[in-house]
């Protein structure tokens, strides 16, 4: 048995992967800013007193780490568009991957925040700083720090996991591979690119928050040590 | 500069009661604390010294009793959390130094943050109150530089820059070795010898008696002793006399 590889026959249609590429890349980065977002509003929701904010964020939290990507994307999908709103295929991706890592950044988040020593936040009372401002000063960055890489991996993965948004024909990597494949009848090629696109993509995307860290965590950088 | 006449004390609690669950820690506290005195509270552990102290920023809320503090009703529910801890400065056993911040920025963050100072009158103030602790040349270090000392004079500082009237001190060389100790020790005296309104937690004996005007004896959760420095080398209960005599009062 012998295989027969014809890359030149898929590479011919680069555009279209780097137009796919680009794309996923704009669904990561958009889902992850929002559902970094989300997610740590639901992880201050669960700490906060109020038990009807607290078991809200909870419900979310645990529905979403126990239903598939696939079923939460097609229920925002034919949901939005049941209740009459007319939404591009990417923003429905956009807001199906962000209450999806919403979800997992809340879990990672709440850990950061039990990390907190209670003496850090007595310290901050004691100088009568608001809760906000403790929330904002005192707590945010020092959890977000203690869970930085814990917090990375899961929006690289979100990035991997965005290729499911290809059955929404958002026109992301996947979906562009899904097309060239029956288009060339090179199906093997053409994810063997594919695949070497994601690995670039999430390098990509680890320098991203490397630098972003440097940036966040200007004592990391100063003492020289690493995260 | 001792006004120890003055009318009003700074810090009074009147019969305060506080229990955790079955357990009671305060049962009829009362002491009170004038302006510019210097009130240490000693006592085993478990006496509930630190309780008694922590109630009077309000970190606990006591079940009975009245405390008032600087003129507020600290027992109420309605105190104004925020404008008491403006008046309190606190420090902890555990220094509590933000160490994501450089020492600069854990002195700045308050008089920025609360009293809407600006940047370049705190980072002064933060100069000027780094001299008060002789640690002018770390303004820039982060926490996890300094030595413990250090980290101590530095929360210190921090709590000077919001200008209290009146400082507590809970256990803050507990964590030290005997130099560093000293170099903690040597700060708050100063700090009293300027006139600051002071309540200490201490196990420190020697340095109670050489800086208190006042000791506050705790045993069972009541004031057991009370008075002038001098009952330490001359105590009239026997648990005073058990307690500096197991070694307690060195100097």
């Amino acid at each position: 048995m012998s295989i027969e590889l014809d890359f030149p026959a898929v590479l011919e249609r680069w555009p279209n992967f780097v137009g796919g590429a680009i794309l996923t890349l704009e669904l990561a980065f958009f889902a992850t800013v929002s559902g970094a977002l989300l997610g740590t509003l639901a992880a201050v929701g669960r700490g906060t007193h109020s038990r009807l904010i607290a078991r809200i964020c909870k419900v979310y939290v645990e529905a979403i780490r126990n239903t598939p990507l696939l079923v939460q994307i097609f229920l925002v999908y034919f949901g939005l568009a049941s209740i009459g709103l007319k939404l591009s295929a990417f923003t429905v991706a956009v807001v199906a991957l962000t209450i999806n890592v919403g979800a997992y950044t809340a879990e990672i988040m709440r850990a950061g925040f039990e990390a907190i020593p209670r003496g850090q936040i007595e310290a901050a009372e004691g100088l009568a700083l608001t809760r906000f401002q403790i929330y904002w000063h005192i707590i945010l960055l020092p959890a977000v720090e203690k869970v930085y890489p814990a917090l990375t991996s899961q929006f690289v993965l979100l990035m991997l996991a965005s290729s499911v948004c290809s059955q929404i024909s958002a026109e992301e990597l996947t979906a562009v591979a899904n097309y060239i494949q029956s288009d060339t009848y090179r199906a093997f090629e053409t994810y063997i690119i594919v695949a070497v696109l994601y690995i670039l993509l999430s390098l990509v995307m680890r320098a991203g928050f490397w630098g972003l860290g440097l940036v966040l965590f200007p004592r990391r950088r100063q003492l020289g040590t690493p995260l | 500069m001792q006004q120890t006449a003055s009318p009003t004390p700074i810090v009074s609690l009147r019969d305060v009661q506080k229990s955790f669950g079955s357990l009671k820690v305060l049962d009829g506290v009362s002491f009170a604390v004038e302006r510019g005195e210097v009130l240490a509270i000693i006592g085993r552990s478990g006496s509930g010294k630190s309780t008694a102290l922590r109630c009077i920023d309000r970190f606990e809320k006591v079940d009975g009793g009245e405390i008032i503090v600087c003129g507020r009703r600290v027992d109420l529910p309605d105190i104004d959390l925020r404008a008491l801890r403006q008046d309190v400065g606190i420090v902890f056993q555990s220094y509590n130094l933000f160490p994501h911040l450089t020492i600069e920025q854990n002195i700045t963050l308050a008089p920025c943050s609360v009293k809407r100072m600006g940047l370049s009158e705190a980072k002064a103030l933060a100069r000027k109150v780094l001299a008060q602790v002789g640690l002018e040349e770390k303004v820039h270090a982060y926490p996890e530089q300094l030595s413990g000392g250090q980290q101590q004079r530095a929360a210190i500082a921090r709590s000077l820059a919001m200008q209290p009237k009146v400082m507590l001190f809970d256990e803050v060389t507990s964590a030290l070795d005997p130099e560093l100790t000293g170099e903690v020790l040597k700060v708050i005296e100063q700090l009293a010898a300027d006139g600051m309104t002071m309540v200490m937690v201490t196990h420190e004996m020697g340095f109670a008696r050489s800086i208190a005007d006042r000791i506050v004896f705790m045993h069972r959760g009541k004031v057991h002793e009370t008075g002038p420095a001098s009952i330490l080398t001359a105590p009239t209960t026997p648990e005073l006399v058990q307690f500096v005599g197991t070694g307690n009062l060195k100097s």
